[in-house]
């Protein structure tokens, strides 16, 4: 494997997370659109795969075919992406600024087509998992090295379909497939538990032979030690239940704002003030 | 009366199983061609790829959903994969892993649908694919094709294979008639016109053309000349037949085993529509679900049958 990945360490990682975080205000902000509380839970665990060791990718080179991959199916959560993909070197931090406006190839949603560095075209929750097997089994078939991660979100897995991904990949008994559940506890109109309760993910995800971990998703150190749990394991896929909050890193300004989903819209450009004081 | 046989034309394979037989003999020169099956490899024969390739095969059950995204996957990492099913589960249950993990990403995914049309009989219409050709033919960048018999299904099964791109395969469950001999030139996007003739065109495509073939042996007799063009891709289609057919013709009739929204009738309509307007008529299963039965016996009842396509040709002609 020639691609190497990027390892800092623990305190830049939290550095890290905290530029995540602006440049996810920043970007949904100029916008005027977006889903930042969406992308804020995620913050942690996509820094760590980006920037904690674990996912073998070059931005110089994003069709490698050794590479691993990583498929953010939750695709509205897209910034938290972008974001990475910025620090990544895949673009510039500048360009992020760009979000959903007409001519840029950072979508509302991952569009693989149109931005090198995205592995899956999401949006339509449910099938981030299913690509994800596929790839794992491309891998396998040409025996080559290369890991996938997937994350959804936990409204989404009210999706059958990530049922059925969770069962074929038991079969096939995908060592190189990790699923990163970013259980935030909200949804679209409301409560996960009051939706459509799902839970308790790890229980559910066991039996269909996956090895399962639940963290607080939103602790750096927990999340560098379930992915390297995770990338251990050599005869099951993985799943690492995260369980975070939404809008983790900004909660007190949708406090005052009256509303801890915050689901599909932007910060004002006060509220956006006021986040960022908080992200330092 | 079998189809074709008033054309002089022998019953040969289905094209189902010219499409396995095809894939399990290319598996060996096309190595990243990896078959993903929803339990039904038994009946859309890619079993017997499966077995020949055992590394490459995936059965991931009764779940066509995640069936199609898996494709998208090993598509995205460089794999040819062929996702076959029947026509309506493939089409109708996985209509936006269609759209979302293969047709929006432009991935190279082989979707191979079986089962088409309302000749599969017996089962009844809960397994008839009459929506499919529709429903590929909605999302941009899929070719869709309908082969007619065992040669040009062969053929086209390594079209679908060469071709970049995301590619919908129509096959059906009855044998059909042997319409073509080893010299057939099979091209995606390109018609073949299987009889000559300068006072119609009947345009038809899958099982529909032995019927048309039927016709206008027909219509022969009757001293009509009828032109037959082979549309064995709807998309892209073959606009340049088409406007000659019309020019040189004047009339056009379509044949096809699928219903009237979305198929091969409204493609040909929207180019002569647009460029060279002349009569036409419709053969197809109009706008119903069918039913059980036998094959003949629904062909006949649904309007499907060579005197249908006569019927459609006396009338366009009187226009």
């Amino acid at each position: 494997m020639a691609v190497q990945a990027t390892k800092l360490i623990i305190d830049e990682l939290k550095e890290m997370a905290t530029r995540l975080r602006r440049h996810i205000v920043n970007m949904t902000t100029a916008a005027g659109s977006g889903h930042p509380s969406s992308s804020m839970s995620a913050v942690e665990v996509v820094a760590a795969l980006y920037f904690g060791g674990f996912l073998r990718i070059d931005s110089q080179n994003p069709t490698d075919p050794d590479r691993d991959r990583f498929i953010l199916s939750k695709g509205h959560a897209v910034p938290v992406l972008y974001a990475a993909m910025a620090e990544s070197g895949y673009f510039s931090v500048e360009e992020t600024l760009t979000l959903r406006k007409l001519g840029s190839p950072l979508e509302g949603h991952p569009n693989m087509r149109r931005l090198p560095g995205i592995e899956a075209s999401t949006g339509s929750l449910g099938q981030g998992l299913s690509i994800g097997l596929g790839q794992a089994l491309a891998a396998r078939i040409d025996g080559r090295d290369s890991r996938v991660f997937v994350m959804t979100g936990d409204g989404e897995m009210g999706e059958g379909q990530v049922w059925e991904a969770l069962a074929a990949a038991g079969k096939y008994r995908t060592a190189n497939l990790t699923l990163i559940v970013d259980q935030n506890g909200y949804q679209q109109t409301g409560a996960a538990k009051d939706v459509l309760d799902q839970t308790p993910f790890a229980e559910r995800i066991a039996p269909f032979g996956w090895h399962t971990q639940t963290i607080n998703g939103n602790d750096i150190e927990e999340v560098l030690a379930a992915l390297e749990t995770a990338t251990g394991v050599t005869d099951q896929p993985t799943a690492i239940v995260s369980e975070t909050k939404k809008g983790f890193g900004i909660l007190p300004v949708m406090e005052e704002a009256g509303d801890l989903n915050f689901h599909g819209k932007p910060l004002s450009p006060e509220l956006a003030e006021k986040a960022l004081k908080l992200l330092v | 009366m079998q189809i074709g046989e008033a054309s002089g034309l022998k019953i040969g394979q289905a094209t189902r199983d010219a499409f396995g037989r095809a894939l399990e003999a290319l598996g060996t020169d096309y190595p990243d061609v990896v078959v993903v099956d929803g339990d039904v490899g038994n009946s859309t024969r890619t079993e017997w790829f499966a077995k020949a390739f055992p590394e490459r095969a995936f059965n991931v059950g009764i779940a066509e959903s995640n069936m199609v995204s898996v494709a998208g996957g090993l598509a995205a990492a460089g794999k040819t994969p062929v996702v076959a099913s029947f026509a309506c589960f493939l089409l109708c249950n996985a209509f936006d892993q269609i759209r979302m993990s293969v047709a929006f990403p432009g991935l190279n995914v082989k979707l191979v649908g079986s089962h088409a049309g309302i000749s599969i009989g017996e089962d009844g219409p809960s397994q008839m694919g009459i929506e499919d050709v529709g429903l590929a033919c909605s999302m941009p960048g899929i070719s869709v094709i309908v082969p007619a018999d065992a040669v040009s299904t062969r053929l086209a099964t390594e079209a679908m294979l060469k071709h970049n791109g995301p590619t919908y395969l129509r096959l059906g469950r009855p044998d059909v008639a042997e319409i073509y001999d080893e010299n057939c030139k099979f091209e995606i996007g390109k018609s073949i016109r299987v009889r000559e003739g300068g006072d119609v065109t009947i345009i038809a495509n899958g099982l529909m053309l032995a019927v048309a073939l039927d016709a206008s042996t027909q219509l022969e007799k009757d001293g009509v000349s009828a032109r037959v063009i082979d549309m064995h891709t709807v998309k892209p289609l073959d606009e340049d037949a088409i406007v000659e057919a019309a020019r040189e013709t004047g009339a056009i009739v379509v044949a096809e085993e699928h219903l009237a929204a979305g198929g091969l009738g409204s493609a040909v309509a929207t180019v002569t529509s647009r460029t060279t307007p002349v009569p036409m008529e419709f053969v197809n299963v109009g706008d119903v679900y069918a039913e059980s039965g036998d094959a003949a016996g629904l062909l006949e009842k649904y309007g499907l049958t060579s005197q249908a396509v006569v019927d459609a040709v006396q009338r366009v002609k009187q226009r």
